[in-house]
C-alpha cells in the first residue's frame, strides 16, 4: 500500500458554511488541510496527541482534535473553526467579547480552542456550573492565564445567553 | 510531530473490514475514533501502511435483549454517558466514561476502540471485567464470544487475531438488588488513571445479606484485572463489614509497576483505599441508599 500513499485526494471540505475543494494525502490530518492547505490561523498545531486543545474544531457542531482527525474522513461533515463564530465584517461574537471584558486571553494561542469548547458547554448545558465548566475545559491547556478569568468569561457569556433566553420566553 | 504515509480505505461494513484485514495482515490498522491510534501515528510509535475506517461500518445503537446490554462497538464515550438504557442497565459504565479523556476524547472515541487498544488504565476494560460483559469478535470464519476477562494479553495488547474486528460489548443487564461502584485517582482529571477500581455488589432478595460481588482493578498490572476471586468471595453471606479486610487483601496480592505517574507502592496503598471505598458505595447503593 505504501507505493500509493503519495496519492493526493480531490475532497470537499464544508468549512464555515462554505465548501472548498481540496487534494489530501490519505495521511493528512483535518488540521493540516485547514491550516496549512486553508490558511486558517485559528486552527492551531499544539501537540499532536489530543491533549492540548488548540487545534479545536466544531465537526457536526461537537468539539473535536483536528490533530487526530483525518482530512478524509470530514467530507460530509460541517466544519466551524473559531472565525466562523465571527460576522461577515469579523465582527466577535459574544463570547470573544466576554474574554476580552473579563481579559481572558494573554497570547490567545489557545484561545480558538477553548471559545469553540465552551460554546458547545453552553449550548448544551445553558448556564453550567463552575465546575461544569473547568469539566469542560480540561482539555484545553493555557500557560498563561491561570484559567480563572477565562471561568469568569465563560459564566459571564452563559448568564448573557440566559437571560436573553429569560427575557424572550 | 505528523505521522508517515499511509492509505486509507473507509469501509462500509464488518465483513469488507475483515477482508482487507486477512489481505493486509499487521500492515493495516483498524481506526474507529482515533483518539489512541492518532496520536500513535502522529508520534511515529505505529507506522501501518493501511488504515480501515469502520466509523460506517455499522449503525446499529445500543439495545437491551434477554437479559443483555448490547454496546455496538462504535457507540460513543459521549454517547454512553448520556444514554437513557446505558444509564438506566448499566450505570457503571455511564458514570465510568465521565472519566476518559476530555470532552474532545469523549465525541470521537468508541467502546470498541477503547478495548481494541487495551490500555491497562482503561475505564471501560475496568468495567467490563467487573460486569462479567462479553466481546463479540467478527473474523474471517464468522463470530466469536469472547468473555472481557479474556480479552486482555498484557500492555496494548489482547487476544484478537490479525483479521479480526470487535463488533459489540454485552454486559449483563443490572439486576434489582444490585449495587456498583467507580473509584478513580488521577492527579488531573482527564489523564489516564492512576488506580482505578469498578465493583459490583448483588444482594440476595430474601436474606439481604451480599450473595456475590466483582472488583476490577486499573492502573495495577500490564491490563486490566479481575480482583482474586477468593478474596472478593469472603464478602459473600455478610453485609459489608468485611469491606476494608477485602480491600486490604486485594492490595497485598497485586505487585503493581512503578512508572513516571507513581510508584508501584502508592498504586498498591491506592488499590486498597479505593476497592474499600467501592465496596462499600456499591453495598449502599445495593440496599438502597442514595448514594
Amino acid at each position: 500500500m505504501n507505493s500509493n500513499s503519495m496519492t493526493r485526494y480531490p475532497i470537499v471540505l464544508t468549512v464555515n458554511g462554505q465548501d472548498h475543494e481540496v487534494w489530501a494525502l490519505a495521511s493528512d490530518t483535518l488540521l493540516e488541510v485547514l491550516h496549512d492547505g486553508l490558511g486558517l490561523a485559528d486552527v492551531r498545531y499544539g501537540c499532536g496527541e489530543g491533549v492540548c486543545g488548540t487545534c479545536t474544531i466544531l465537526l457536526d457542531g461537537e468539539p473535536v482534535s483536528s490533530c487526530l482527525t483525518l482530512a478524509l474522513q470530514a467530507p460530509g461533515h460541517p466544519i466551524t473553526t473559531l472565525r466562523g463564530l465571527m460576522g461577515p465584517a469579523e465582527e466577535m461574537h459574544p463570547l470573544q467579547e466576554s474574554f476580552l471584558r473579563r481579559g481572558a486571553a494573554q497570547c490567545g494561542f489557545c484561545t480558538p480552542g477553548i471559545v469553540l469548547t465552551a460554546l458547545d458547554l453552553v449550548r448544551r448545558r445553558g448556564r453550567p456550573s463552575r465546575a461544569e465548566i473547568r469539566y469542560a475545559l480540561i482539555g484545553n491547556l493555557c500557560r498563561c492565564t491561570g484559567y480563572t478569568k477565562i471561568l469568569d468569561a465563560v459564566e459571564e457569556y452563559a448568564d448573557l445567553v440566559g437571560r436573553e433566553d429569560e427575557s424572550e420566553s | 510531530m505528523v505521522a508517515a504515509a499511509f492509505e486509507y480505505v473507509a469501509v462500509d461494513s464488518y465483513a469488507e473490514a475483515v477482508r482487507l484485514l486477512s489481505d493486509h495482515g499487521e500492515d493495516a490498522k483498524v481506526l474507529a475514533g482515533g483518539q489512541s491510534l492518532m496520536p500513535m501515528l502522529n508520534l511515529r510509535l505505529a507506522r501501518p501502511g493501511l488504515l480501515i475506517d469502520i466509523n460506517a461500518a455499522d449503525p446499529r445503537a445500543p439495545s437491551v435483549t434477554d437479559g443483555t446490554l448490547a454496546l455496538p462497538a462504535l457507540t460513543r464515550h459521549r454517547m454512553l454517558i448520556g444514554h437513557d438504557l446505558v444509564r438506566a442497565h448499566c450505570p457503571l459504565l455511564a458514570e465510568a466514561v465521565r472519566h476518559v479523556g476530555n470532552v474532545r476524547v469523549r465525541n470521537r472515541g468508541t467502546v470498541g476502540g477503547s478495548l481494541a487498544h487495551a490500555d491497562p488504565t482503561s475505564e471501560i476494560g475496568c468495567c467490563a471485567l467487573a460486569t462479567d460483559a462479553r466481546v463479540v469478535v467478527r473474523g474471517p470464519d464468522g463470530e466469536r464470544i469472547v468473555a472481557a476477562a479474556d480479552l486482555f494479553a498484557g500492555y496494548w495488547s489482547t487476544v484478537l487475531e490479525e483479521s479480526e474486528v470487535i463488533t459489540d460489548l454485552v454486559i449483563p443487564v443490572r439486576r434489582a438488588r444490585q449495587g456498583w461502584a467507580f473509584q478513580e485517582m488521577v492527579r488531573r482529571t482527564s489523564d489516564f488513571a492512576i488506580v482505578a477500581v469498578a465493583a459490583v455488589v448483588e444482594l440476595d432478595e430474601q436474606a439481604g445479606v451480599i450473595s456475590s460481588a466483582r472488583v476490577a482493578l486499573a492502573g495495577v498490572a500490564d491490563r486490566v484485572v479481575p480482583a482474586d476471586a477468593q478474596l472478593v468471595a469472603r464478602l459473600t453471606g455478610g453485609t459489608g463489614e468485611e469491606a476494608e479486610s477485602v480491600a486490604a487483601a486485594i492490595a497485598r496480592s497485586v505487585q503493581p509497576p512503578s512508572d513516571v505517574h507513581a510508584s508501584g507502592s502508592y498504586r498498591q496503598r491506592l488499590t486498597g483505599v479505593l476497592t474499600a471505598r467501592a465496596l462499600r458505595q456499591a453495598y449502599a447503593r445495593a440496599i438502597g441508599v442514595p448514594a
